[in-house]
């Protein structure tokens, strides 16, 4: 996040009050969600949000490793965050660094808030994100095919987890900042819910809001949330819609 | 790598079906399977590819970045080649620095683009002495079924195909093509019983017990070979397998164009 120092000329709403890709301050970028992408992973799935790019596989539950780690009562979930190195403007030295070993955590710990752990003693479900391509939000957009992924892999769970970030630029909230917005853009607030109860699972913050900005942020992301959350559900639909075969009299 | 185990019911399957001539997902032993390729899949990067091979999924990235020529190259922009077998693309591959398998992978790669001068990497200098284009290739294996090499190497000529350089960006003039100056194209064999077989899958290269990359340029030229594997090959064998290298990479690479 730069800081307000670097504020610029650019301005980010018109006076159509559209934003530089043409949103609406409350409107998501395009979002495309595939399930069931890779072949060895026990799930998958690919997502795009606007440019940013994702794939995430699913492994297990299978056997812990290593296996200090192992819970005796319920499984771990072990999710990794990565991206490749061409994935950003400069090439990204390849393997895991501070930023992306705190994303794995809170992703991690966003899903087990989910998934029925206690049914695998023992047991490690991992789970990996690779960003393809960044373009902001793409912690958000990592949960999101991670949950799926997750589904995909029958792993059972309470519910899917969507993910969105609200951020702010040129004093306005805006939903989904794109790479242009979050470079300029004074907060990003990223969350994630469960969509049955509404209860938030990851949330982080940085940049400057007010109160009243910030409680505004949380609910069009959570409003989000739940469109995020019928693109997830159809993403599966597809995946495993059956056409019933024509009976022949 | 290998934390797998194959049972002895398929390995004496695919051994049994080889006598035959026939293979269990139906190809002769020196088919290949589909190909697919794809090319821009990245904006972000300077050119990339994701390659198919059956089920074997590769994909590519090519970035071009400023920095300082080697001192006994100063003329020359720099070739480097990167393969990371991420856990994503099979049960038995790890985090972490790149293993023996990933490195191997690489500089077989790295080999075949860089000895047949497919980037001409005299037209990547901007400043002697000081400053060249550096010209990063990355491999990742999404999804693991066997033959990493031609996948890789396929993918990493596609996304070199592709490569725009981003001269403007730097303040270094117009963007412009990579200048590439030929199509290497790598064919792998494995040895299973005393028959060879290409494009082998990964049970396939479970139980083989010798492999060997040969890659040609389009003079049917060989370029860059690598064998793997504990076993021996005959002379004959080797032969058979630059034979098939040349045939087969010509349709390979009238697949890329």
């Amino acid at each position: 996040m730069i800081t307000m120092s670097m504020e610029s000329d650019i301005k980010f709403i018109d006076e159509n009050g559209l934003r530089i890709d043409g949103r609406r301050p409350d409107e998501l970028r395009h979002i495309k969600i595939e399930a069931g992408v890779l072949e060895n992973a026990d799930g998958s799935a690919y997502v795009e949000f606007g440019k940013n790019k994702v794939l995430a596989a699913v492994y297990g539950p299978r056997e812990c490793h290593p296996r200090h780690l192992q819970n005796p009562s319920k499984a771990i979930i072990q999710c990794k965050y990565n991206m490749m190195t061409f994935s950003v403007s400069d090439r990204k030295r390849p393997g895991p660094d501070r930023r992306s070993v705190e994303i794995s955590k809170i992703i991690s710990e966003a899903l087990e808030s989910v998934v029925q752990t206690e049914l695998f003693p023992r047991a490690s479900i991992d789970v990996y994100m690779e960003i393809l391509q960044a373009n902001a939000g793409t912690r958000c957009a990592g949960l999101v095919a991670a949950s799926v992924a997750l589904a995909d892999a029958g792993v059972p769970m309470k519910d899917i987890i969507p993910a969105i970030a609200v951020g702010k630029a040129d004093g306005k909230l805006l939903l989904d900042l794109n790479k242009e917005e979050d470079n300029y853009g004074q907060a990003d607030v990223p969350m994630a819910i469960i969509p049955k109860t509404g209860e938030v699972v990851l949330l982080q913050m940085d940049g400057h809001m007010t109160q009243e900005e910030f409680e505004t942020a949380l609910d069009m992301g959570i409003k989000a949330c739940y469109e995020i959350y019928e693109l997830q559900k159809d993403a599966l639909k597809r995946r495993y819609a059956v056409e019933t075969p024509e009976v022949e009299e | 790598m290998s934390r797998s185990i194959i049972s002895e019911i398929r390995k004496n399957h695919i051994i049994e079906l080889l006598k035959k001539g026939e293979r269990m997902d139906g190809r002769a032993p020196m088919d290949l399977r589909d190909i697919s390729i794809e090319t821009n899949v990245v904006d972000s990067a300077d050119g990339s590819a994701r390659v198919r091979f059956g089920k074997t999924d590769v994909m590519v990235g090519i970035k071009l970045i400023i920095g300082t020529p080697f001192s006994d190259t100063p003329n020359k922009g720099v070739l480097t080649t990167g393969a990371e077998l991420i856990p994503m693309g099979h049960s038995d591959f790890e985090s972490g620095p790149p293993g023996e398998d990933a490195i191997e992978l690489a500089r077989v790669v790295d080999r075949g683009i860089r000895e047949s001068g497919m980037v001409d990497v005299d037209k990547l200098c901007i400043t002697p002495g000081e400053s060249v284009w550096m010209c990063f290739i990355d491999i990742y294996a999404l999804n693991y079924d066997g033959n990493l090499f031609d996948a890789s190497n396929l993918a990493a000529v596609a996304a070199l195909k592709t490569a725009v350089v981003p001269a403007a960006e730097a303040g270094k003039g117009e963007n412009y093509p990579l200048p590439v100056t030929c199509t290497p194209i790598s064919v792998t064999a494995a040895k299973i019983a005393n028959t060879l077989i290409l494009d082998p899958t990964f049970d396939e290269e479970m139980i083989a017990s010798a492999r060997l990359t040969v890659t040609t340029d389009e003079n049917g030229d060989l370029r860059a070979m690598q064998k793997g594997g504990q076993g021996p090959l005959t002379v004959d064998e080797v032969k058979a397998v630059v034979n098939a290298s040349r045939e087969k990479g010509e349709e390979i690479r009238n697949i890329i164009g």
